[in-house]
């Protein structure tokens, strides 16, 4: 009984999850403006798209920002993660976990504010930063994007067998090149997951962006964001459409990717055994 | 057999050296940034909310003035007593933690079966499932929650369908209101109650659930009995990390809720971007964090503590 209700739950929930996504799908592809109302089969809105300028050039800065972010984040949070993960607790490691964890709960309008506090803080000490804008939101991007990354390498540092690292170490390897060749190649698809998501963070974030931002970076979320508070439009019903588009293929691409991986490496274990 | 020599403790020490420092190092540049652009902005935060505002760049005095020589310190605890003397501040704060309240238990009555069911599927099935909860929160934010707007206005899905059939006349009124605020905040944070749910019944011992059955307890008892007390560190973590951003959230009850809904995010918004009142948006900020920094420790604790499990 309790089985087929939890089923029920779980169909019900993604039903709610999927829905409103699927709607918007649907009528991005509206003839008419007016978008709750269906008046027939029509790609124009797309084309729309294509065209406006103002949106294109905040997808042109989004997609950069996201990039540096991303790579920032992961090389500090596998540094972080490792940093907690292989030497315990030295000194202040608790600070560190801490200042790790609470980002990932801190309401954005704290984190924007008080990071441009600081960046108007020190403009004002020391003369850096000189101007708000893509510099900026890439120093606060990379900062709360390092607090997830260090989550997906963590877990995965925790889980890997640290004999391997043992074994090189006796062998008379450094801890720099134990690092290189034995830990990183076997955390790597924890770091491209933890550098997707970082990605994806960095290019969805409108709060602390707007508060950190400057005259002439305008980031894609911000333009959605003014557009969107008008109320509906058929141009970010397309917007919407693409970008589930885009990453559903992708998730579906790594899941199926990464199945792939796993079971020829089954295959592999299989057919030593049998020898 | 002979054992290797010890080394000479010169070359001991002068061994050790680069590796401590290369230790340090590795320590000292993920702690730096963090410091830096996590921990210090709290500081100017909280130095800033005992400025007075100025029309000036940036729009606040300096809590520090040097005159005759002296170093003086004022503090100015006017935009504190601004806040209290405000009836909307108090009410927003507490209408702030009632909307998160109700709508991180109603992400907790949702999500728990639907991470139970998940955890009792087949492991293939078990991975696309958990797929499918993940994907909506990779995907646009603000377009997510922008798809209600269509769905919850007057002339919008729900009321176009509602009226086609012809159960109601006039269009229901729901977006710009509390509801809209509580369905948005549920849409929203439920991939983010789900996934630590699910992680700790991944790790839960069935031996003990089969025990309860084999006993004679009815599903239902085993569930309050056994499994629920079981996965309370998920549940935990589930309920903080839906509750703790919801407090503060700006973009759906700007979206989606009224006039009249009273959110402390939008409040700060509104200090900082359409006031220009920094010290005030400071003062904001400050005692919203002493709303949240129990939740947010207690978050942490059962974080650390599943990390080292």
């Amino acid at each position: 009984m309790r089985f087929k209700f939890s089923n029920l739950m779980l169909g019900l929930g993604l039903a709610f999850l999927y829905i409103p996504m699927l709607i918007l799908i649907i009528y991005s592809f509206n003839e008419s403006r007016l978008v709750t109302v269906w008046a027939g089969f029509s790609t124009k809105w797309y084309a729309s798209l294509l065209e406006n300028e103002k949106l294109l050039e905040a997808v042109g800065k989004s997609l950069q920002i996201a990039f540096f972010s991303a790579t920032g984040a992961v090389v500090l949070g596998t540094l972080a993660a490792f940093v907690l993960a292989r030497f315990k607790g030295f000194k202040g490691s608790t600070l560190l976990r801490g200042m790790l964890t609470a980002p990932l709960v801190m309401p954005e309008v704290i984190t924007g504010l008080s990071l441009l506090l600081l960046f108007v803080a020190m403009a004002q000490a020391i003369g850096w930063p000189e101007q708000r804008g893509m510099l900026t939101i890439w120093l606060a991007h990379t900062t709360f994007c390092t607090a997830y990354v260090a989550v997906v390498v963590g877990s995965r540092l925790t889980e890997m067998d640290m004999s391997v690292e043992e074994a090189a170490q006796d062998l008379g390897a450094t801890p720099v090149k134990v690092f290189f060749n034995i830990t990183l190649p076997i955390i790597a698809p924890a770091l491209i997951s933890g550098w997707l998501l970082a990605f994806t963070l960095s290019l969805d974030d409108l709060v602390i962006a707007s508060f950190v931002s400057g005259p002439g970076s305008t980031t894609l979320p911000m333009v959605v964001f003014s557009s969107v508070r008008l109320g509906v439009s058929p141009e970010i019903n397309a917007l919407a459409a693409i970008i589930i588009g885009i990453v559903s293929l992708l998730v579906f691409a790594s899941w199926f990717y990464a199945r792939r991986v796993e079971r020829a490496r089954l295959k592999d274990i299989q057919a030593m055994k049998n020898g | 057999m002979k054992l290797p020599e010890p080394k000479h403790p010169f070359w001991q020490r002068l061994s050790a050296l680069p590796f401590l420092q290369g230790r340090n190092g590795v320590i000292a540049l993920p702690y730096l940034w963090l410091l830096l652009f996590f921990l210090v902005p709290f500081i100017i935060v909280l130095k800033i909310s005992f400025a007075e505002t100025e029309i000036a760049i940036p729009p606040y005095t300096d809590l520090m003035t040097v005159e005759d020589g002296h170093v003086q310190i004022d503090l100015n605890f006017n935009n504190y007593g601004y806040l209290f003397s405000d009836d909307l501040y108090l009410k927003s704060y507490l209408s702030s933690i009632r909307i998160a309240l109700v709508s991180t238990f109603i992400c907790l009555l949702v999500g728990y079966p639907m991470a139970l069911a998940i955890s009792r599927a087949k492991p293939s099935t078990r991975n696309v499932l958990l797929l499918l909860v993940i994907l909506p929160s990779w995907t646009s934010f603000l377009i997510r929650i922008y798809a209600w707007i269509g769905i919850l206005k007057p002339n919008g899905y729900i009321n176009n369908a509602l009226m086609g059939m012809g159960l109601i006349d006039e269009p229901i009124i729901m977006l710009h209101t509390d509801f809209a605020v509580y369905v948005g905040i549920v849409y929203a944070y439920l991939p983010f109650m789900i996934l630590p749910l699910y992680a700790n019944m991944m790790k839960l011992d069935h031996s003990l659930v089969e025990a309860s059955a084999d006993l004679g307890a009815s599903p239902i008892r085993t569930l309050f009995s056994v499994i629920v007390p079981l996965t309370k560190a998920g549940i935990l973590a589930g309920c903080m990390l839906v509750f703790i951003p919801a407090v503060g959230e700006f973009v759906i009850p700007e979206l989606l809720g009224g006039p009249e809904t009273l959110m402390i995010g939008k409040i700060l918004w509104q200090e900082f971007f359409n006031n220009r009142d920094w010290p005030v948006a400071s003062a904001v900020a400050i005692i919203m964090l002493m709303i949240l920094i129990l939740p947010i420790m207690w978050f942490d604790r059962v974080q650390n503590k599943q990390q080292e499990a």
